[in-house]
């Protein structure tokens, strides 16, 4: 058996055959030909041409069909590098002059072209690059006669195992016969991640080796929960695998129906952590009372040009729709200045942690902030929306917002549009300043969210991202505990109530000490509030306040960790494995 | 036969990229005239996307466009429209 580390980009477990999906390189083979030959060398690559454009189209259409018609654009661009007349005529002058034949004259100016876009001084054209040679290799396989290998073809259930997967790879996807991906490249928000959470399919990518170590046919498991992937496990991991698969399988209709409150009454909200708009459908399947955290850099990113007001508030319109009557709290973007636009093939997971972004970035990009303020403001005209603010760390930054939201409101009046005079504003408690002026920032608005990856890592001084130092970055820690009971605390006394939508919330090891604490909202990925929920319902909340207490008396993390371990293994009994596989 | 050729500077936010490339081929093909394209001495051919992009035309480049045939006036004045919109 081989285990293989990677980033769980879609929750869920499966086992199945792998499909080893490589895009090989080509042969190219090289000839002289004689001048006899030429007129059929130069009727082969017109042949390609129309074969290609024809192929091109279909693609184009199914993905226009599929995604959306603003995906299948840049297909446009694909067929008029195929009706380019500078390129036929140079692969043309090629055959005639230096008597070659057509793949390879062909191949020789593509190379050219794409080497000369690489050497341009510009990213995005770089790019390009790769789009003109994904061209080439459509025409490159008609010629090589070879059948195009494609993903279509699959007649069984498979696990998908491949390098990378484009747009023009998954579009033509049997849906129903893949159980996974596995990728060797790709983060959360990679093309393969999107499709797989659509899909509602496990998924993990980033394992780097994935390929070297897979090469089809092998029983996988792909844990998306875990991110983590075993290549011909044993027994015993199979078993493994079939407990935890029967879990997840009967625990989902149980999160819908089941009210999430404590044993004695006591109601916590579990709401959803939403990314991309794919992923709005799990809000409903897996039991969330709406949003508590709506991520909208995915309208921002990789594009050139900024969204406009429309496109957002239609975006935000919809997400509302979705959940109601429930809310969704969106916060304004989290990016930074470096990496807006363009340089859209960043993630945004290398934000600079300390620098120029989130609300910084916002407030000195009035005319981005205003663009997106204007669009939530008037989403909530036609939906429960509540509006967030990230990376506060002091009140000024917190009542500039306020006032721009102001001036906002104040042009929506004046242009008779609707919106709600009232909503909610929030602040993302994630700078340890603004976690110990809680008491301040709590008069200047109507709730908190706690963000707690942030949060740990700045009141650590711990950068997760370093292998070398990661072993610090411990949501146990006694002072993050502090941080989190005085937020809750201050929150409270003025009156304002408490949300946490960091990674902690959606850990079950934490959820009876923060429901002593008093957390009123846990918001997280969806695929986590089964468990979540599944807890809640076995303890009181008398219990839970004094699991709180009593944890915060503990000098480090390994023993509040093994406290509160205890603790849940006690509440739970023999339900203890079902939460915690 | 008209010819018009004048410098111009790009005004298109993106440059002359991809899809804003396709685009310039696209108007350009719809004319019967030759256009050319010429950015720090090199001159190409106004129709074809991959000598296009070749150029690494940014916003805020001075380019001089020439364009040759029957069109040429009508043609000329669409594609700078084109290049210089701002938006």
């Amino acid at each position: 058996m081989i285990k293989i580390k990677g980033i769980g980009a879609s929750a869920g477990i499966v086992k199945g055959k792998a499909f080893y999906f490589s895009k090989e390189e080509f042969f190219i083979p090289h000839r002289k030909i004689d001048y006899a030959d030429i007129s059929r060398e130069i009727y082969r690559l017109e042949e390609a041409l129309i074969k290609t454009r024809r192929e091109i189209a279909n693609l184009q259409k199914k993905i226009s069909d599929s995604l959306g018609y603003k995906e299948a654009k840049i297909f446009e661009a694909h067929m008029l590098v195929l009706e380019d007349r500078v390129l036929i005529e140079e692969v043309i002058k090629q055959i005639k002059n230096q008597r070659v034949n057509v793949e390879f004259a062909f191949y020789q100016s593509i190379k050219k072209y794409a080497q000369i876009l690489r050497e341009l001084d510009d990213e995005y054209l770089k790019e390009r690059a790769t789009d003109i040679e994904d061209v080439a290799k459509r025409v490159l396989r008609k010629l090589l006669k070879k059948d195009f290998l494609s993903l279509e073809g699959i007649k069984e259930k498979v696990i998908i195992v491949a390098h990378d997967l484009s747009p023009s790879d998954t579009a033509l996807l049997p849906k129903s016969n893949v159980l996974g991906f596995v990728t060797d490249v790709g983060g959360r928000t990679s093309h393969t991640a999107i499709i797989a959470r659509s899909l509602e399919i496990p998924a993990v990518v980033g394992t780097e080796i994935a390929t070297s170590k897979i090469k089809g046919g092998e029983t996988v498991i792909v844990d998306g929960t875990e991110g983590i992937v075993y290549v011909n496990p044993t027994t015993k991991r199979i078993k493994e695998y079939e407990k935890k698969r029967s879990i997840i399988v009967k625990k989902i209709p149980l999160a819908k129906t089941v009210l999430s409150q404590t044993k004695d009454g006591k109601k916590i909200i579990l709401s959803a952590n939403i990314e991309l708009p794919e992923e709005l459908s799990s809000v409903v399947t897996y039991g969330a009372e709406g949003i508590g955290l709506y991520r909208t850099e995915y309208i921002f990113l990789g594009r050139k040009e900024l969204p406009s007001e429309d496109e957002q508030y239609k975006a935000y319109v919809n997400a509302a729709r979705k959940v109601e009557p429930h809310s969704v709290i969106i916060r304004t973007i989290d990016i930074g200045g470096d990496k807006f636009l363009s340089k859209p093939q960043v993630p945004y997971e290398f934000t600079p942690f300390l620098g120029w972004r989130a609300i910084r970035f916002c407030l000195a990009n009035l005319h981005i902030f205003k663009t997106q303020l204007r669009a939530i403001l008037r989403a909530s005209g036609e939906g429960n929306v509540k509006i967030m603010f990230p990376m506060i760390s002091g009140v000024e930054e917190l009542k500039e917002a306020k006032r721009i939201l102001e001036e906002c409101k104040e042009e929506l009046r004046k242009e008779r549009k609707r919106f709600d005079e009232n909503i909610a504003v929030g602040v993302m408690i994630e700078v340890p300043s603004a976690a110990l002026i809680a008491e301040i920032l709590a008069k200047e608005c109507d709730f908190f969210s706690i963000g707690t990856n942030d949060l740990i890592q700045y009141s650590l001084a711990v950068d997760r991202a370093d292998e070398k130092v990661a072993y610090l970055y411990e949501p146990a820690h006694p002072a993050v505990l502090r941080l989190i009971r005085n937020v809750i605390r201050d929150a409270h006394i003025q009156g304002i109530w408490v949300g946490m939508c960091g990674e902690m919330a959606g850990d079950p090891l934490f959820t009876p000490l923060l429901v002593g604490m008093g957390l009123d909202e846990f918001s997280m990925p969806p695929p986590s509030i089964p468990k979540v929920k599944e807890l809640i319902c076995e303890i009181t909340f008398m219990q839970a306040e004094e699991i709180a207490l009593h944890a915060l008396n503990f000098s480090t993390p390994k023993e509040v960790e093994k406290f509160l371990q205890e603790k849940v293994k006690e509440i739970l009994k023999d339900k203890f494995y079902k939460i915690f596989t | 036969m008209e010819r018009v050729e004048k410098e111009i500077i790009v005004r298109n936010p993106q440059g002359l990229h991809a899809r804003p490339a396709a685009l310039f081929v696209q108007i350009a093909s719809e004319y019967d005239v030759s256009v050319a394209i010429e950015k720090d001495g090199k001159v190409v051919d106004g129709k074809s996307i991959i000598a296009i992009l070749s150029l690494g035309i940014n916003k805020g480049a001075r380019i001089k466009l020439t364009v040759e045939g029957k069109e040429a006036s009508l043609a000329f004045h669409q594609l700078r429209r084109f290049l210089e919109k701002n938006d």
